[in-house]
């Protein structure tokens, strides 16, 4: 094992540095879990409003469902995107299992539960809150929707951005349906694993400053977004 | 049939059809309580039309009622006739005891409740325009609505009502937080909506106001209508027991 300081030193160095093979890695990192991100939220916050406004038999389940899949191990989900893409499974045809669109399909998947749940929560209590103003009006559930998910617009951000967080920092998913490949489906989390393993503690430590740096700036996102809906009383 | 009555015998120009309003049989019923009990309305949309009544009497609640905010337990509601339509909603409109502002700008407030009734362009930019400037609002504008002051939100959800060019506006107790200079210009902006054409239904505490815009007054007190009567004859000489002590302040449950 090389010498802690030292492997320190060799990872400030490729960070500086932009060390090509170091930063395609954080480079497809950030495309597959801002790609799952991107269509999660574009499904889920629609999702969440829906079951916001929406009264039907069986809401309740589906709200239990719902919250208990934001807690689905990411191995889980893997283990069931294998099976839907390999080979023998229903998507086999389209031969996406071990590229890069696999796992924004399983990140998608992981986070969708997530986005969809937080968004519910907000934009039900703002529901209620609205309800007389929408009924009087006469606005229909479009555009009930349509309004609650721009008022609630700085707390819908916070769920884009957990989402975000547990997209990046997760290894099982992405490990089972990308394979992590070399130069095709490594991401941060799967490449510090491997090279951890093989004794690269250098690069596992540079791409977990990495990680580290993502979860700080995604804080302060947070941060700033509670701080400015509250001064404008947005929040 | 009281509803079957038709619309030339009112002697009041309806251009929207929605009078009369009748109410039969009206109950609204929760946690076991008969919050609404049992109560007949008509209205023809010539009168201004002033609730008076103790806190909880059900005042607030008719008025969800009517404007279809709950629905009733018992009873019904019908508009010239028919159920409520959206020509019904299109043509009503309601400023809440407790204003309820979006997450916006103050002209975004005014902007959306236009927008949602369907009015565009040109003309809603200038209804955003004349409903600012006639609850002096326009150096407000940009603000988020949630930090206006208590009277400047009251303020706001009427000039919200008020921009839709409702035929019938139900207010509920719209100058309860207002200073007495505000609760003037409010008023005249009630005056205002009436000239326009508005019929108005006043949920109010304030006496005086009351007496300055009622012509018939109904008095409610534990879900019912106790009294229905010109508003001269409320003043001068009520005739419940229940009105009486109201009138004289004195505290009844
Ligand atoms: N949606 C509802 N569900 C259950 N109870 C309700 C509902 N709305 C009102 N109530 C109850 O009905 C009663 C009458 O309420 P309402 O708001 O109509 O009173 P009010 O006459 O407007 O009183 P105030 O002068 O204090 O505004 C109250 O006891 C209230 O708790
Ligand atoms: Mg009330």
């Amino acid at each position: 094992m090389q010498d802690l300081g030292q492997a320190f030193a060799t990872a400030w160095a490729m960070l500086t540095g932009f060390d090509p093979a170091l930063w395609s890695v954080v480079l497809l990192s950030l495309k597959v879990s801002l790609g799952a991100v991107a269509i999660a939220s574009a499904l889920g916050i629609p999702l969440g409003a829906m079951l916001a406004v929406a009264r039907f038999p069986g809401r309740g389940g589906v709200l239990v469902l719902l919250n208990a899949m934001m807690g689905l191990p990411p191995v889980v989900i893997g283990l069931l995107v294998y099976l839907l893409l390999s080979a023998s499974g229903p998507f086999g045809v389209l031969h996406l299992l071990y590229t890069p669109t696999a796992m924004v399909v399983a990140q998608t998947l992981l986070v969708l539960p997530i986005v969809a749940a937080l968004s519910r929560q907000v934009i039900e209590d703002l529901a209620l809150e609205y309800a007389d103003y929408f009924r009087s009006l006469g606005l229909g559930r479009a555009g009930a929707v349509a309004t609650l998910i721009y008022d609630a617009r700085f707390s819908l951000t916070t769920a884009v951005l957990a989402g975000f967080g547990r997209a990046i920092a997760e290894v099982g998913a992405v490990m089972i349906v990308g394979g992590n490949i070399d130069r095709v489906t490594r991401v941060m989390t799967t490449t510090i694993a491997l090279e951890t393993s093989k004794g690269n503690i250098a690069l596992a430590l540079a791409l977990g400053l990495v990680l580290i740096l993502i979860a700080v700036l995604v804080n302060v996102a947070v941060m700033g977004l509670r701080a400015t809906a509250a001064r404008a009383a947005y929040a | 049939m009281l509803d079957a009555a038709p619309q030339h015998r009112l002697g009041s120009v309806d251009r929207a059809g929605i009078f009369p309003l009748v109410a039969e049989g009206l109950v609204f019923e929760a946690g076991g309580r008969r919050l609404v009990d049992g109560l007949d309305l008509r209205l023809d949309g010539a009168e201004r039309v002033v609730i008076l009544g103790p806190n909880g009497a059900g005042k607030s609640l008719l008025l969800k009622l009517l404007d279809g905010l709950v629905a009733p337990s018992a009873g019904r509601i019908a508009w010239n006739g028919r159920p409520a339509d959206m020509a019904v909603r299109a043509a009503t409109a309601m400023v809440f005891q407790r204003p309820v502002l979006l997450r916006r700008s103050v002209a975004a407030n005014l902007d959306h409740a236009l927008a949602a009734r369907g009015i565009n362009g040109v003309e809603r930019r200038q209804r955003v325009g004349d409903a600012l400037a006639m609850a002096r609002l326009s150096p407000l504008a940009a603000q988020p609505a949630r930090l206006l002051s208590g009277g400047e939100q009251q303020r706001l959800a009427l000039a919200r009502a008020l921009a839709l060019q409702p035929r019938l506006l139900f207010l509920d107790e719209p100058t309860a937080s207002l200073d007495p200079a505000s609760t003037l210009a409010v008023e005249g902006l009630i005056e205002a909506a009436r000239h326009a054409g508005a019929a108005t239904v006043l949920v109010t505490h304030d006496r005086g106001q009351a007496r300055r815009h009622a012509d018939r007054i109904l008095f409610m007190q534990s879900g019912r209508v106790v009294e229905d009567t010109p508003a001269d004859a409320f003043f001068d000489r009520p005739r419940s027991a229940a009105g009486r002590a109201y009138l004289e302040g004195r505290i009844f449950v």
